[in-house]
């Protein structure tokens, strides 16, 4: 992320509500028109066929809610920094705010390399809609966490893999009853990786996700946890709260 | 009001593409219904994603929100995955944008671009608990409307729809809601039939069960209104001025990729080259531009609005608006301050140089792929056709797209035209074949896809009495075709034969097609333009059970004396300038287009007393503009230019 007069910045935004049933791809379209309807002074790729410099961080999976998504883009001159997240928020779909943004340091690495470890708040129900109690789950994690791994089928391109989720998994625990079930809370890194829909699978064959929140993303550096917005910050601007 | 939100979003888990449901698109309307008001669902009967950019939908939605006694909603066909959810849990068909219970929308009314969407149609009526034959329908039921170039012919769904919708929708869905309104407030006197009978008085308003239909054995023997002051023919409704209408203002910008998935512009509506295959340039007539200044509002400010990164200047042959280079090139230029490079798209290119030019402007970086519609493989051919392209047009477009940079060719040809012999397919393959001969000496990247698809014949336009080929006679003539096509780097591609035979059922069907659509949609089939979902012998068997003959309704030549189902209704053009020039085609002659030359009368601006209105009397450049045509008698053409008279429409 260098080159002359860059400006190269970091977004954080949540995506909550009916939009959450958009992929991540359209949810990079969705920036994308919002760069343009605001008229932000993108910097372009050289070559051929000049692309805006633009990268986002972990996927959201289709139907995941969070408040905690990174982006990085590249302008080619300096923005207000203060009034970007309002002004994106605006152009953006319903249930897309940006909550904060900072001007990145050079030299700054790529987010998705960056990120090692995800935080997410679950809500789970029994699939055949009979009662929950949160006494039940505590037991279920804590005996998840006793044992020594915890294989998954994972499909991928195609393939089906058997995967140990166990490393993966590093806290959990139950937060409160929900309207639905049980609001539980789940760190899990990101190399390697599990995905929410196998954390509640090893949590019981009989449970199902009814939300998926995606609370924070974490990165760390020389043993300290830094949030992104600000492990690779020059400078930081928060979004008033709404 | 019921919102169904909460009852469908647990579903959306579950289904592809959930973001089809959710509605909440930049530029979408917040309806207000008010009780006394008239409420309207405008549906388009396939997915989100090709439903979506319909233009049409688009400015009815617009238009109808606008005013205080409508407020519109918009509807899509629900995929299979999520329809066979909503059945098993009782959740009807609804509204993207609050999602409210179709049933509970005063009026319902679908957009019908083409025919194989006719199932749908019912498929969504019945999802949303309304009876899908109108007989069955009761004076609290919506009145269900269908509007769009299929309804020209409206016979095959006149068992289904209340009141079509002939011609262009901007006046008329004003007229209908003050008729429906009046109506409702009124207490719904009169019960349905006095509405119904109401609306069929509005020019361009078709509503079927106020006429009567007798046969002769098979043939139609009289189409009959049932009251005196119901018309015995029904005009279409053409709007004088398309600079009236500057809509959409605020297009939708969909959260999902969509087909033509950019800002789209119409620059100008009809279109006076006289194709004789071509329904659209029929039933559109006359010319009627936007103000070139108008047009490029809409483009600044559409792309400012929308955050697009591309524009389609819309209409059926775009490289002919008068103002199209300084169009272009101020979008081209005008970039420079805006985000990035803005691409310029021109659906329907003509086959020459100028086309070339403008192409090569507005694709100064991506040159990969240039398509064009030669529609037939022999001059001979395209001179039945009155698509007056030579040879010579061809090639030099051609050569002059391989010199500046472009690699591949896509040629759109239609297979089945009236007489039509081997050589003239087979000229198809030759064409294509000296396409990529040519593009070698540029590039060894050179190569040509030559798209075919079976030739349909459309009511309202010359070869309405033309019998269509079978599908054996079709899938045939793909067979020589890919043999022939085996050497030379040439692709081949083509429209499935049988789907071809089942539009031409619907395209030219009468009021006993409409039990074959029943029971088809019956038998499970829907999506019928999706291939997955199409399967030909559901039509064959519904056929068979109807007692009715395919070969009756689709290779059958009809007669100029024969009474045509879409008799009743008139696009304007007379009768005995169809069959005239339907003569003229046999005879291999062409026509020249009326925008330029003098007028031959087709009946349209006479009888409607509208005329052209486009910004120069003669083309918009040099040269013969891929017609052949001799333009040199130019300019002595009763033009109206952009001023705005107050002309009005013949009622």
């Amino acid at each position: 992320m260098r080159g002359e007069g860059a400006f190269p910045v970091r977004l954080r935004f949540a995506e909550r509500g009916k939009v959450r049933f958009i992929s991540h791809r359209d949810a990079a379209r969705a920036f994308d028109r919002a760069f343009r309807i605001e008229a932000l002074p993108l910097a372009l790729s050289e070559g051929f066929s000049p692309r805006p410099k633009v990268s986002f961080g972990l996927a959201l999976s289709v139907g995941h809610e969070s408040i905690a998504e990174y982006m990085d883009v590249r302008f080619s001159e300096p923005v207000d920094l203060e009034a970007l997240p309002a002004r994106l928020t605006a152009a953006l779909p319903e249930g897309i705010e940006v909550t904060g943004v900072a001007l990145l340091a050079d030299r700054a690495p790529a987010l998705q390399e960056s990120v090692t470890a995800v935080e997410w708040e679950l809500e789970v129900a029994k699939i055949d809609e009979s009662e929950v109690s949160a006494e039940e789950i505590s037991l279920r994690i804590e005996a998840l966490f006793e044992t020594k791994s915890l294989p998954v089928n994972r499909i991928r391109k195609g393939r089906e893999d058997i995967v140990d989720i166990r490393p993966a998994l590093t806290r959990m625990s139950v937060i409160e009853s929900g309207s639905v079930g049980i609001v539980l809370t789940a760190e899990i890194a990101t190399q390697p990786a599990a995905r929410p829909s196998e954390v509640v699978t090893v949590l019981g064959e009989d449970l199902r996700a009814v939300r998926v929140l995606r609370t924070a993303q974490w990165i760390e550096r020389d043993g300290n946890r830094q949030e992104p917005l600000i492990a690779d910050a020059a400078r930081v601007s928060e979004a008033r709260a709404s | 009001m019921t919102a169904l939100w909460p009852r469908i979003e647990p579903l959306l888990d579950r289904v592809e593409k959930p973001a089809r449901y959710i509605g909440m698109e930049r530029g979408a309307q917040v309806p207000i219904h008010r009780p006394d008001a008239v409420s309207w669902l405008l549906v388009y009967p396939d997915t989100y994603e090709v439903g979506l950019p319909n233009q049409g939908l688009q400015i009815l939605y617009e238009i109808l929100n606008e005013r205080h006694d409508a407020a519109a909603e918009r509807g899509y066909a629900p995929w299979t995955d999520l329809e066979a959810l909503m059945r098993s849990r009782s959740v009807p068909f609804f509204s993207l944008d609050t999602h409210k219970p179709a049933g509970e929308f005063d009026v319902i009314a679908f957009g019908l671009a083409a025919e194989l969407v006719y199932t749908n149609v019912l498929n969504c009526l019945d999802l949303s608990g309304v009876p899908v034959r109108a007989e069955a329908r009761r004076d609290e039921d919506p009145i269900v409307v269908a509007g769009g170039h299929a309804t020209f012919n409206p016979e095959p769904m006149a068992d289904f729809i209340d009141a079509f919708v002939i011609g262009d929708g901007e006046e008329v869905v004003g007229d209908m809601t003050e008729v429906i309104g009046a109506w409702k407030r009124s207490g719904r006197v009169g019960g349905r039939e006095a509405v119904l009978h109401d609306l069929s008085l509005i020019m361009g308003v078709y509503v079927p069960s106020m006429y009567e239909v007798e046969y002769d054995g098979m043939a139609i023997r009289e189409v009959r209104p049932r009251y005196p002051d119901v018309p015995s023919t029904v005009d279409k409704r053409t709007i004088a001025d398309l600079g009236e209408w500057p809509y959409p203002k605020n297009q939708l910008v969909p959260l999902i990729e969509v087909v033509h998935d950019r800002l789209n512009v119409e620059i100008f509506r009809g279109c006076t080259r006289g194709c004789r295959f071509c329904q659209a340039g029929m039933i559109t007539r006359p010319v009627r531009e936007r103000p070139l200044e108008q047009a490029r509002t809409m483009v600044a400010e559409g792309l400012k609005r929308t955050g697009y990164d591309e524009v389609a200047l819309t209409s059926l042959s775009s490289a002919d608006f008068s103002g199209i280079g300084e169009l272009v090139s101020g979008i081209i230029d005008g970039q420079e301050e805006a985000c990035g490079n803005v691409g310029v798209s021109l659906p329907s290119l003509r086959v020459d140089a100028f086309t070339v030019g403008i192409a090569s402007e507005i694709q100064r970086i991506r040159r990969t792929g240039l398509t064009f519609a030669p529609e037939a493989g022999s001059w001979r051919l395209r001179q039945v056709i009155n698509k007056l392209i030579t040879e010579e047009d061809l090639y030099a477009a051609v050569d002059g797209a391989f010199s500046q940079g472009w690699r591949r060719m896509k040629l759109y040809f239609l297979i089945g035209l009236p007489t039509e012999m081997d050589d003239d397919t087979l000229g198809i393959a030759e064409l294509a074949k000296n396409v990529v001969e040519i593009g070698k000496r540029y590039t060894k990247a050179a190569s040509c896809t030559a798209s075919v698809g079976g030739f349909v014949p459309k009511p309202h336009t010359p070869f309405q009495w033309f019998g269509q080929n079978s599908s054996e006679e079709l899938q045939r003539k793909v067979g020589m075709l890919r043999d022939a096509t085996r050497k030379g780097g040439v692709k081949l591609s083509w429209h499935d034969p049988k789907a071809t035979m089942v539009e031409g059922i619907n395209s030219r069907g009468d009021r006993r097609i409409g039990k074959v659509i029943e029971r088809v949609w019956r038998s499970g089939g829907v999506f019928q333009e999706w291939s997955e979902h199409f399967k030909v012998d559901r039509w064959i068997e519904a056929m068979a059970a109807e007692g009715l003959d395919i070969d009756w309704y689709t290779t059958r030549h009809r007669t100029g004396e024969e009474i045509q189902p879409w008799d009743h209704i008139t696009a304007g053009l007379h009768k005995d300038f169809l069959w005239q020039d339907w003569q003229s085609a046999l005879a291999e002659h062409g026509l020249p287009d009326c925008r330029w030359t003098p007028c031959y009368d087709c009946g349209v601006c006479t009888d409607y007393a509208i005329e052209h209105v486009v910004a120069s009397p003669f083309a918009p450049a040099g040269g013969s503009q891929g017609t052949g045509q001799d333009l040199s008698i130019g300019g002595a053409v009763p033009v109206r230019f952009l001023s705005k008279p107050g002309v009005g429409v013949a009622r």
